[in-house]
């Protein structure tokens, strides 16, 4: 598989066969007049996954898909059909179940299709495409990962190391004409380690990637950076106490906290759930739902990052979205079909997890603007509260906006000054109010480093998140202490 | 390009050719239709045909995995190159390889274990969207609070699995799979809430009438109105038995082989011990006649059956798939599972905890104050350690009764606690899912609220 080999401007001539006329002919053949938009969506995935466990690389997997999705959409309807076979036959067949749907009143005459357009723009250009780089180095990566965990403390028992490198063509057809194709390569590496003290065990996390070039684990040290930091943990865990529970002021540290952004707000404000009036923030635009220390943004252009596309799965460009400025609902996020029917502008976040599946509103990097405070004067400020790093998954509730999220790294503060590391501290709140909270922004904001996964609907898709350090004033934390 | 048992024992003949000394090839393929209804129109409908292609090759003690969705002969020979190629570069590792024992070929038809409902092919998208609305359209009519809808869902999913290895093991075997769910959402005062409520069968017949599942989802949509916060506190919390499935899945998880061959496990050496209180029976069964986790034999071509997994409070068996036991020196259980391109991993079939002798009602009665739990939110369950700690919804137990219901709170405790402090078991063991668990109650957990 080499570049050359595999464009967008190729990929259906060279590979199946396929002239984007007779793509044409084969769409209007079933669409034409009955549907208000349809399009295809063409997708060549290679995903290759090697992991480490107990000092050795076990298994190294790779898994080729690819397959054509077909939508029509006619007023507020969608039909969907896909199929694990890219051929004109195929197409057809999948475009007749698609159109099912349609009412024939439709208005979209199918207009003859653009010449194949590639983003403005590459938001990742990269020398060698992830799943090009020989398997042997990624190994070795893998490897040293291994020996340097384990040197960083005889504690250190076990260490799961894993890294997923990914190369995908898309190429999107729209009954408006539109061409448009983008490979996006990504790459996601992760290391668990697993600490044993006279038979207390406690586990640590961390990793990084991004849609970038191999090299870039080993620029400024990341590979030993992302190690250490889950060796620590893991060794912090093992003197960690229980929790305390009840509300408190928390403070949360910059990058991964940002998760916080992403469940309490950044789900319920994705356009379908407004416009079906299901979100706790239905009706909200133009309302302050946050303090004025608060202006969030999602923006799916910052270059390498894990969340960041050149163009969204419906053709799209991605931009910079405002959400909250200084705590004022600004916006949501749109795709084609939600956009259309609220009569409101597309914001390039139509997101798919593949060809099996339609687009929907996503995020792609969600954050928090930096305030001006120093982190220690944000510390220095609490007297007892919860100063939480890192955190595992979290969930939201979009309809009633209760979230929760949990730490897989934390401490007390106690006095101004962080003390003892709790464990499993778990915190809920509710997503319209609990910006509210925030009182104190921090200078030193970060993004994460890059392995967060979005789950919407069964749909999975990489996203990032962002913080400085910020300061809430009484938010739920469950514990057992 | 029409796969079946000879496609695959041909690849693994080529494989062979090339110097693999053991492989296997498992292929899944099927339909999957589904309609969503939203407010009585129709809102969504995807109809799709799948098939992936996993290929797994030891060359002695290496190996490697590949999956395509591409059948063409070109691309099947190219996996096979690929697949050889990557093998030669992971590690040697001596456990590595397929189950010793030779099972010999299965051929499978739908009889002989009952998963299989052809009434699948003939199910026609009219008739989904009809049921999908009689569900939704009998959430509304059950209470006038019931004022939106997030959607009403009817799904099929027919299956055809086809499984061959080098040792002479091989089988197919054909799955139907019918799901009906709703989400209504209510108002009052200003407060929206949504549940669900959903009915899965392998069988058509036995799913749920529309009208049911739409009126349950509705009972438990208005039953969250007026939701409110409690004192953060220690009280007995009772589980229905949607969220007490959800505690037997984490403790999937660590009975998992491989996370305990891994240390990543709180129940390691814990065999034949006591982990649970001696009104904790728990079976994992991969033959329950339509089941939703039954299936003849498992991702590496052993049979399934029935596993105690604990007998009275007594761990008597982890879940294991070939190489996990080979690693703990014990035997598989038929429990191997995986994704085509991906290793075997070791997960639950039917795994369920044996009714008792408690009605849910009579659970509740002899609760004095007390949370009654309908759903948790959150990733909040650690393997390693059994820290517990997840967002509650419920309805707030007081002298015995059910009264207002209660959320933004949280639950915590240790899970090999909890699993020593159930006090109760349920008598109302159904099997909606793969893990299922009647209603028990759990003596105390901290409740984190204001």
């Amino acid at each position: 598989m080499s570049k050359e080999l595999m464009t967008p401007e190729t990929f259906l001539t060279k590979k199946y066969g396929i002239d984007s006329h007779s793509v044409e002919k084969a769409m209007t053949g079933f669409l034409r007049g009955k549907v208000d938009y349809a399009d295809l969506y063409f997708e060549y995935v290679l995903h290759d996954a090697l992991g480490l466990e107990e000092g050795l690389v076990k298994t190294a997997s790779r898994n080729i898909g690819h397959g054509v999705g077909v939508r029509a959409i006619s007023g507020d309807k969608t039909g969907y059909a896909y199929s694990d076979e890219i051929s004109l036959n195929q197409i057809q067949l999948a475009a007749k179940t698609a159109s099912f749907i349609a009412s024939g009143s439709g208005n979209s005459a199918i207009v003859p299709l653009r010449k194949i357009a590639r983003p403005k723009s590459d938001l990742y250009p990269v020398e060698t495409y992830p799943t090009d780089v020989p398997i042997e180095a990624r190994i070795r990566l893998l490897d040293k990962i291994d020996k340097m965990a384990r040197d960083y403390d005889p504690r250190i028992k076990n260490v799961l190391a894993s890294l997923s490198s990914e190369f995908r063509l898309i190429l999107i057809i729209t009954s408006e004409g539109l061409v448009i194709g983008d490979v996006q390569p990504l790459y996601r590496l992760n290391i668990t380690c697993i600490a044993e003290d006279n038979g207390n065990r406690q586990s640590g996390s961390y990793g990084g990637g991004g849609r970038i070039g191999f090299p870039f684990f080993f620029e400024e040290n990341r590979y030993i950076l992302y190690t250490r930091k889950a060796a620590r943990q893991a060794i912090t865990n093992l003197e960690a106490v229980n929790t305390p529970a009840g509300t408190m002021d928390v403070v949360l540290g910059p990058g991964w906290p940002g998760i916080l952004l992403h469940e309490a707000v950044g789900h319920g404000l994705e356009a379908d759930f407004n416009r079906k009036k299901t979100s706790a923030f239905t009706g909200l635009i133009g309302k302050k739902v946050a303090s004025e220390l608060c202006t969030v943004i999602d923006d799916g252009t910052i270059p390498q990052r894990r969340g960041s596309i050149n163009i969204d799965d419906e053709g799209t460009e991605t931009q910079r979205t405002v959400l909250i400025e200084n705590g004022v609902l600004k916006g949501y996020l749109q795709d084609r079909l939600n956009a259309r029917l609220m009569n409101m502008p597309l914001t390039g976040n139509g997101r798919r997890e593949s060809y099996a599946h339609p687009p929907m509103p996503r995020m792609t990097n969600t954050f928090l603007l930096p305030g001006e405070t120093p982190p220690v004067d944000i510390i220095r400020s609490v007297r007892k509260g919860l100063y939480a790093v890192a955190f595992g998954g979290g969930q939201v509730d979009i309809t009633n906006g209760k979230f929760v999220f949990t730490a897989s790294e934390a401490y007390l503060i106690e006095n101004g000054k962080v003390t003892t590391p709790v464990r499993g501290a778990t915190l809920i709140g509710n997503g319209p109010d609990i910006l509210k909270h925030v009182s104190m922004v921090g200078n030193d904001m970060e993004l994460d480093a890059g392995v967060g996964t979005c789950g919407k609907d069964g749909q999975s898709v990489p996203v990032g998140v962002g913080m400085p350090t910020i300061k809430i004033d009484g938010i739920t934390v469950g514990g057992t202490g | 390009m029409d796969i079946n048992i000879d496609t695959a024992r041909e690849l693994l003949e080529k494989a062979k050719k090339r110097g693999a000394t053991e492989g296997d090839i498992i292929i899944v393929e099927g339909e999957l239709s589904s309609v969503q209804v939203r407010l009585s129109a129709i809102e969504k409908i995807t109809d799709s045909r799948f098939k992936t292609l996993g290929l797994r090759l030891f060359f002695d003690k290496r190996s490697a995995i590949t999956s395509t969705s591409d059948f063409s002969s070109d691309s099947l020979d190219r996996l096979i190159e690929d697949t050889c190629s990557m093998a030669k570069l992971t590690a040697s590792d001596e456990y590595a390889g397929l189950p010793l024992r030779q099972y010999g070929q299965f051929g499978i038809k739908s009889k002989d274990l009952e998963v299989y409902d052809d009434y699948v092919h003939s199910l026609s998208i009219e008739e989904m969207i009809e049921g999908a609305k009689e569900a939704e359209a009998a959430a509304f009519r059950y209470d006038p609070r019931i004022t939106n809808s997030d959607s009403s869902d009817f799904t099929k999913r027919y299956t055809h699995v086809i499984y061959a290895n080098t040792n002479g093991s091989s089988g197919d075997y054909r799955t139907s799979l019918f799901s009906l769910s709703v989400t209504p959402v209510a108002a009052m005062n200003g407060q929206m809430q949504r549940d669900y409520w959903s009915s899965t069968k392998r069988r058509f017949n036995q799913l749920d009438k529309p009208a049911h599942v739409g009126e349950v989802a509705a009972m438990r949509t208005v039953r969250r109105l007026g939701a409110k916060k409690v004192h953060t506190q220690r009280a007995p919390v009772v589980f229905d038995p949607e969220t007490a499935s959800s505690l037997l899945g984490n403790l999937c998880i660590a009975l998992s082989g491989h996370s305990l061959y891994k240390g990543a496990s709180f129940l390691l050496g814990m065999l034949n011990k006591q982990i649970a209180s001696p009104d904790v029976t728990i079976y994992d069964d991969g033959t329950i006649p339509w089941g939703i986790g039954s299936r003849p034999l498992d991702a590496e071509g052993v049979p399934t059956r029935k596993t105690t997994i604990v007998e009275k409070g007594v761990l008597t068996s982890y879940l294991l798939d070939s190489y996990s036991a080979r690693k703990l020196n014990l035997a598989s259980t038929g429990n191997a599972s995986r994704s085509p391109g991906e290793p075997p991993v070791a997960a639950p079939t039917n795994f369920y905890l044996a009714p008792g002798n408690h009605s849910p009602s009579d659970i509740i009665k002899s609760v004095d104050s007390g949370l009654y739990v309908t759903e948790l939110i959150g990733f909040g369950f650690n393997p390693i350690t059994g820290d517990y700690s997840r967002g509650a919804v419920g309805v707030w137990i007081e002298n015995g009764e059910l009264t207002y219901p209660v959320e933004e709170i949280t639950i915590a405790g240790n899970i090999k606690e909890m699993l020593m402090q159930i006090e109760m078991v349920g008598n109302d063991l159904d099997f909606r899912q793969k893990i299922c668990s009647p209603t028990i109650k759990i003596e105390r957990l901290t409740i984190a609220g204001h």
